[in-house]
């Protein structure tokens, strides 16, 4: 199992600032005492200094973004909970399987310690009783990695009753998922941890943090905004705002993969960078592959929609790039060349959503399978003209009114915003429907080569051809 | 759970007789229950420790045959058709016990882009096995999986469950024919 290739993915060259890839160089930055030899569990000393209002204010003043996907700053969410109502739970999502993501795997992999420390400052800040990791079921390094740290900072009194000598408690609970996407959906997740199927709740409530875990208050934080605190913590709200801008504060790690000369995982100054520093840099990915040119990247896994070489100059903005058009979600980058075939590519991503629909909402269980059926079809050299329109009306189905989608000077288009509505209880739906309709706004041309080249070939020629059997 | 029942789990290990007298006893007689009753004392019957039950009953049995989820369900308490709804909702837990050799292969978005699908193809092709299927001596089960979070390596292929990254068809091949002392 530990054959696991955690030394590829992440890439460190340059100088640049490091707030949650400090370790990733170290050989050993998993083991404690290496953690302790680095000024690890100095935060929680720190916090546990401060009274618990005072290190929530710190986290509500640096304005850490959630790096999950919805970007929703941590020191608000933690101030949602009802304040009479205990015991109250975090819960570590760590089933990172947006497709194109894989950050929080080297996190948990690389630095675990620097998790748990951030669980407990998060604990310690909001008067959590208990921690839940959930880490997903495909990453057993992860699994064993962060099994061994808890140990250890059990061992060392870290974690459990009486931390480090005050009357501060909390325990920490490994949980290993066992394979399904829609379990990265927040309430998913807290079915899952209570034994049940990966179905996401209904929403009202909004937030998990009103009605969550076992019916009590919850938070649910992504593995690399918990990372973001032992480091928030020793250096302080300024120095952590000195980065970045000021409505995207700090850095973020960002999953780059596809046709660029070095995919990798990065961690790039928030707000500054842009797509063009990080997909042409030299310190970054170098550039697309054989000098090929840039057709269409995803500028935030798979569900969100794509961007054109127009978008390049954007950049890490939650804010612009939802104006955009899209989002950063999980900061997932899948960069394709000239040579893609961009409906064959949207069918891959829409075959994910489809199958992996939970099945409880019926836009999304039979939208997301004729999304694919349709697509397919036309992949395949099988499509009639009407099936562009299908497609399309297939996805006012899932996502009502308009849908985003980037702006383009080529095809006269203007920029719809993000996000989307949509007739689903969670994204998975919408999410089958984007590379959908990204492919055919952006590359309708594409879809109808497809389909006129089948229909220009006469009937009798179609046995006779050898290359119209396989053309797909 | 009584006293009693702990002292059983901790005294003796891997044998039948650990079960706990309330407990029915499997009429197959198998030994390998007695450590699902092992994990299910050291989570008290809870019923959210489905998935972890489950767990451990795929690790101790390499699948999850029907007599294995009615076991689970009676043990927690819970209905056969909740236990089986959460067993096939989650893609790891398995139903079928797989071959000797365990082949996946990627077909996430980044492997795609780098020809995943022929990889998939050829692996068919050559050991005549369908995806998700045994080939018909026993020797090779071919997966796909949408996405291993390995995407800067891509296009992945794993060999029982080692990652081997930046495959192409015929490299695919020649690991699969290391490994299976190049039988077809």
């Amino acid at each position: 199992m530990s054959s696991y290739p955690w030394a590829a993915g992440y890439i460190d060259d340059g100088d640049r600032p490091k707030i949650v890839t400090s370790r990733f160089h170290l050989e050993d930055g998993y083991t404690l005492e290496r953690y302790q030899a680095t000024g690890g569990y100095d935060g929680l000393r720190r916090a546990l200094a401060k009274s618990p209002a005072e290190v929530h204010d710190e986290v509500r003043g640096a304005t850490i973004l959630g790096r999950g996907g919805a970007g929703f700053p941590a020191g608000t969410k933690w101030g949602l909970m009802p304040a009479d109502k205990y015991p109250r739970y975090l819960v570590v999502n760590g089933d990172e399987s947006e497709p194109g993501t894989y950050k929080d795997r080297l996190l948990m992999e690389r630095d675990p310690h620097q998790l748990i420390e951030g669980c407990l400052i998060a604990a310690y800040a909001a008067g959590l009783a208990q921690v839940f990791l959930y880490i997903r079921g495909e990453m057993p390094l992860a699994h064993e990695r962060v099994g061994q740290a808890l140990n250890e900072a059990y061992a060392a009194g870290y974690v459990g009753t009486n931390i480090l000598g005050t009357d501060f408690s909390v325990d920490i609970v490994l949980h290993w998922g066992a394979g399904a996407y829609v379990v990265g959906e927040e309430t998913a997740l807290i079915e899952s941890l209570e034994g049940k199927r990966g179905e996401p709740r209904l929403k009202p409530p909004f937030f998990p943090a009103a009605i969550g875990l076992y019916g009590q208050p919850t938070i649910v934080n992504n593995v690399e905004t918990l990372s973001n605190l032992p480091w928030l913590l020793v250096n302080g709200m300024e120095a952590y705002t000195a980065i970045g801008t000021q409505t995207s504060p700090g850095t973020r790690m960002v999953a780059v993969s596809g046709h660029v000369n070095r995919p990798g995982v990065y961690e790039i100054v928030n707000g500054t960078t842009t797509f063009r520093d990080l997909l042409y840099g030299d310190e970054f990915c170098q550039g697309i592959r054989n000098g090929n040119e840039l057709k269409a990247f995803v500028p935030g896994g798979g569900s969100a929609p794509w961007f054109t070489p127009e978008q390049l100059d954007l950049p890490f903005e939650g804010r612009l790039v939802g104006a955009a058009g899209s989002m950063l979600g999980s900061g997932a980058i899948m960069v394709m060349d000239h040579t893609t075939d961009i409906p064959a590519a949207a069918l891959t991503l829409t075959h994910f959503y489809a199958a992996e629909s939970c099945g409880q909402c019926t836009p999304c269980r039979e939208g997301g399978t004729w999304l694919e059926r349709v697509l397919s079809r036309i992949v395949d050299g099988n499509g009639t003209p009407a099936d562009l329109d299908q497609l399309l009306e297939i996805g006012e189905s899932i996502c009502p009114g308009a849908f985003p989608h980037a702006s383009s000077s080529a095809l006269g288009l203007e920029a719809t915003p993000f996000p989307y509505k949509m007739t689903t209880i969670c994204f998975v739906g919408p999410s089958a429907y984007a590379p959908v309709h990204s492919a055919l706004t952006l590359f309708r041309s594409e879809f109808e080569a497809k389909i006129t080249r089948r229909n220009s070939i006469p009937v009798t020629a179609v046995h006779a051809t050898p290359e119209t059997a396989g053309a797909h | 759970m009584s006293d009693t029942a702990l002292e059983a789990g901790a005294s003796a290990s891997g044998s039948r007789h650990t079960v706990d007298p309330g407990r029915p006893e499997h009429p197959s007689g198998d030994d390998r229950f007695a450590l699902v009753d092992t994990h299910l004392r050291r989570v008290h019957d809870a019923q959210d420790q489905l998935i972890e039950t489950l767990h451990v009953a795929q690790d101790v049995f390499g699948f999850l045959s029907d007599d294995v989820l009615l076991y689970v369900a009676r043990a927690l308490r819970l209905p056969p058709s909740m236990v089986y709804g959460v067993a096939t909702f989650y893609h790891l837990f398995t139903f079928e016990p797989p071959g000797e050799h365990t082949c996946t292969v990627c077909t996430g978005t980044a492997c795609f882009v780098k020809g995943a699908d022929d990889i998939v193809a050829d692996v068919a092709t050559a050991h005549g096995v369908h995806v998700g299927d045994t080939s018909a001596d026993g020797r090779l089960t071919l997966r796909t999986a949408r996405c291993l979070g390995s995407c800067g390596l891509a296009p992945v292929v794993v060999l029982d469950g080692v990652v081997h990254g930046h495959q192409s068809p015929s490299g695919a091949l020649a690991l699969l024919d290391g490994e299976l002392g190049g039988v077809r």
